[in-house]
């Protein structure tokens, strides 16, 4: 913790907020921590001041080239998560910016540690006007929209798409991406820009030379991991370090199996969620893989990149992962390998989905700041970004869909993502979105990943005794009423 | 000169005590109160809570198994670096014999390449230590399980996946990144005890351990109970902090098995967005680094040798 740009910014608003820093004078003498005078100073440091702005949001007139009323000579900062994705693509988005908005001053800049940099500028109520809140150091989502920090996204959705006017930004969406950026009720507080894919990812290279094919069913994926095991080859390999990548295949199987309620009632801490008869079915299904040693050797001691490089190195046929696997470990996997990701197989006919049943969901979180100064200028560069043009580039630059529907025609398009548009395009409306890993990231990293998941993995756990454990961490979560809480509808 | 002397000394005296108010007590003061709080970290606005965070933190147990690693590490870490540190820069300085035509006391044969190797882990960055360490413990291609399989050793460990051996790992690596500093401050000190007391330890016949308990350790003692205190402050913050946060599973894991609290705090504040309960951490580990300076000095106290 440490002094903020607001200390200075704090003097003068002293009169504005008085009566709140009085209150707080009173009570902090009252707990004979600190003399009265030093008070108000104490409550400004790492907190920064008050709301004090009295100038809202700028705007400028609406037009038809401008719907979001832009104030055209309104400056406008855009910070931009600089990870696995690079900048280069918000970079080419901000020269269009700039181009329709020649007077305006962009700020742009990218950094890998988004929290760092901008969690004193929260505090200090000047927050840039768009932020792609991403990666390890992510602010929290649910505190964001919970301190009424993020702005309502609905004028973007409302407002024409940029590459085709007869059309609303919301109707060219991706299935899934407006609800994801929900969190109680309709306004919509984050635009996910990049399309994510989770499931099952294997090289089709190394299923041909065992002839057999993506095992629809869980008796045909055990059949085919005995199969690869007498080759001396692995079923299974996963980030043992990280094993809360274990869901990114485990809850699409949960949901085709039990129907996307199970995992509504999971996303929604329901009692009993877990001890659900398809989580249990499911949690016995992936224990099997350990029980019959199909997991490799050593898995739970692996990063995230030791196991990929594992998988590309043809040592195990499967890893639960997302589509950034492809990118991420690009330099490992080998030119022939064929990346292709199996939506999750099922147990039997029973199941309450078809097979392809995937999980898709949003991911680069874009938002904008309640506090911004120019939240239409935000919502602009976002609605850039949404357009047909931007799209593609961001799509052939890093290996991505993004959250624009469609717009991968005429681009060359990877092995990999290739197999993610197929496999969209068979799950149709067969998509399942769990929320838990947005809502509840303690839950589910440290808690549902780590020490129940990541247990049982390595056999350390039944999956009794992990049903029963992860049970006891929802309910608690769910009790806990320092974290907000969500309900998926 | 006399009257101007308390002048003297308050104008040397203010800097570094204001300096020491603004950026130590200052921000002690600041935590303590923001424990009061639920102050989020990520807007300006909070209320006060009373002891509620206390009282969460009484029930936590996520923050008692914490606090139980980080008084492990706070007590294994520093007996074991220091005890090394002691034995090595010995045997560099004094526990050498005797070679024809050298001077009586000396170190081991090639001692000087010694102390320049032991302190090579002290120039890199423990973040790269850390990292490194990482590619050496990994179960299927790191270098400990090469060699267990290259002597025959049928056992490969899983290293940081393996809830009994992941919190020792992690601590051998402060070990190993933390015992050439030591190395050189305690060669230092050796070289500042004079050689006749050596030499006359030798004449009686006293054996190199002799000699280490009876004349080395005693004049060291002072050097050695500073290096002491160093070393746990280290050990239950900054160190701790990144080889858990950067090696282990999860971080923390496997089923918190490494979690310490200086990660809880950073957990807390930065990635669940509950700096108030991450501040109430912080005044619990603040008393156990008060607890552990003041242990330390107390089983220290000795007579002052003079020589």
């Amino acid at each position: 913790m440490g002094s903020t740009s607001a200390d200075a910014e704090n003097n003068t608003s002293g009169a504005v907020n008085g009566v709140g820093r009085r209150d707080l004078i009173k009570r902090s003498a009252a707990l004979g921590l600190a003399a009265v005078p030093a008070t108000g100073f104490l409550s400004a440091c790492a907190s920064g001041g008050g709301d004090d702005s009295t100038d809202g949001p700028e705007k400028g007139s609406v037009t038809a080239k401008n719907p979001l009323g832009v104030k055209t000579n309104a400056p406008m900062e855009f910070v931009l998560f600089n990870g696995g994705f690079g900048k280069e693509y918000g970079e080419d988005a901000v020269k269009i910016y700039e181009k329709n908005f020649p007077q305006s001053k962009v700020k742009f800049s990218a950094t890998l540690t988004i929290q760092s940099t901008l969690q004193p500028r929260f505090n200090g109520g000047t927050p840039p006007d768009l932020i792609d809140n991403s990666g390890r150091e992510q602010m929290d989502m649910g505190v964001l929209v919970g301190q009424k920090q993020l702005a309502d996204l609905t004028p973007l959705l409302d407002a024409p798409s940029y590459h085709d006017p007869s059309k609303k930004v919301r109707d060219t969406l991706r299935p899934g991406i407006v609800e994801m950026g929900q969190f109680d009720g309709d306004p919509v507080y984050i635009m996910y820009y990049a399309y994510t894919t989770y499931g099952v990812w294997y090289s089709q290279k190394a299923l041909d030379e065992l002839e057999v094919a993506y095992p629809e069913t869980w008796d045909d994926m055990l059949a085919v991991c005995a199969k690869a095991k007498k080759k001396g080859i692995a079923g299974w390999t996963y980030p043992g370090q990280y094993p809360y990548y274990i869901p990114f295949s485990l809850y699409a199987m949960i949901g085709k199996v039990g129907g996307p309620d199970v995992l509504k009632a999971i996303d929604n801490l329901e009692p009993n969620a877990w001890k659900h008869p398809a989580v249990k079915a499911c949690f016995e299904a992936y224990y099997e893989l350990y029980r019959k040693g199909y997991i490799l050797k050593g898995t739970p001691g692996l990063s995230h990149t030791q196991s990929q490089a594992a998988w590309a190195e043809g040592k195990a046929l499967f890893i639960p992962n997302g589509s950034w696997v492809e990118n991420e470990s690009a330099d490992v996997i080998p030119a022939d390998f064929g990346v292709s990701i199996g939506a999750p197989s099922g147990l039997d006919s029973s199941d309450k989905m078809p097979f392809g049943t995937l999980w898709a969901s949003g991911a680069e979180p874009f938002v904008v700041p309640a506090k911004a100064k120019n939240q239409a200028g935000g919502m602009e560069q976002l609605r850039i970004m949404l357009s047909e043009e931007s799209s593609k580039n961001f799509t052939s630059k890093v290996k991505s869909l993004s959250a624009l529907d469609g717009g991968t025609d005429g681009i060359e398009l990877t092995p990999g993502l290739k197999s993610g548009v197929a496999a969209l395009e068979k799950a149709g409306d067969n998509i399942l979105n769990p929320r838990i890993q947005d809502w509840y990231v303690a839950l589910q990293k440290e808690k549902i990943g780590t020490a129940g998941l990541g247990e049982m993995m390595a056999g350390r756990l039944t999956p009794a005794e992990a049903i029963k454990k992860i049970q006891g961490y929802a309910d608690e979560a769910a009790q806990d009423d320092s974290i907000k809480h969500y309900k998926h509808t | 000169m006399q009257h101007g002397k308390y002048r003297f000394v308050v104008g040397f005296l203010t800097a570094p005590l204001a300096l020491y108010a603004i950026f130590v007590v200052w921000p002690f003061i600041q935590s303590i109160f923001y424990s009061f709080t639920n102050w989020s970290g990520l807007s300006p606005e909070f209320s006060m809570v009373g002891i509620d965070n206390y009282t969460r933190l009484v029930e936590d147990d996520v923050f008692w198994k914490s606090l139980w690693h980080s008084v492990l590490f706070a007590l294994l870490v520093p007996v074991v670096t220091i005890g090394l540190a002691l034995f090595l820069a010995f045997m560099v300085n004094v526990g050498g014999r005797k070679r024809r035509g050298g001077p009586a006391i000396t170190g081991v044969r090639g001692s000087s390449f010694y102390k320049i190797v032991y302190f090579f882990p002290q120039v890199l960055s423990i973040v790269i230590i850390a990292l490194l360490f990482q590619f050496i413990y990994n179960p299927r291609s790191g270098v400990i399980n090469a060699l267990l399989a290259g002597i025959g050793v049928d056992a490969q460990p899983e290293w940081l996946g393996d809830p009994n051996l992941a919190l020792w790992c992690v601590m051998a690596v402060v070990v190993w990144a933390t015992v050439g500093f030591f190395v050189v401050l305690f060669s230092a000190g050796m070289a500042s005890i004079p050689a006749e007391l050596y030499e006359a330890a030798l004449l009686d016949g006293a054996s190199r351990v002799t000699t280490f308990f009876k004349v080395t350790l005693p004049l060291l003692w002072d050097t050695v109970q500073s290096g002491w205190v160093y070393i746990g402050i280290l050990a239950l913050g900054a160190e701790s902090f990144a080889v858990v946060h950067i090696m282990t599973v999860g971080p923390g894991g496997p089923d918190y098995s490494t979690t310490v609290m200086v990660l809880y705090v950073y957990q807390k504040a930065f990635r669940d967005g509950q700096a108030a309960y991450a501040t109430t951490i912080g005044v619990a580990l603040l008393a156990v680094t008060l607890a552990f300076a003041a242990l330390v000095m107390r089983l220290g106290r000795r007579e002052r040798l003079e020589y």
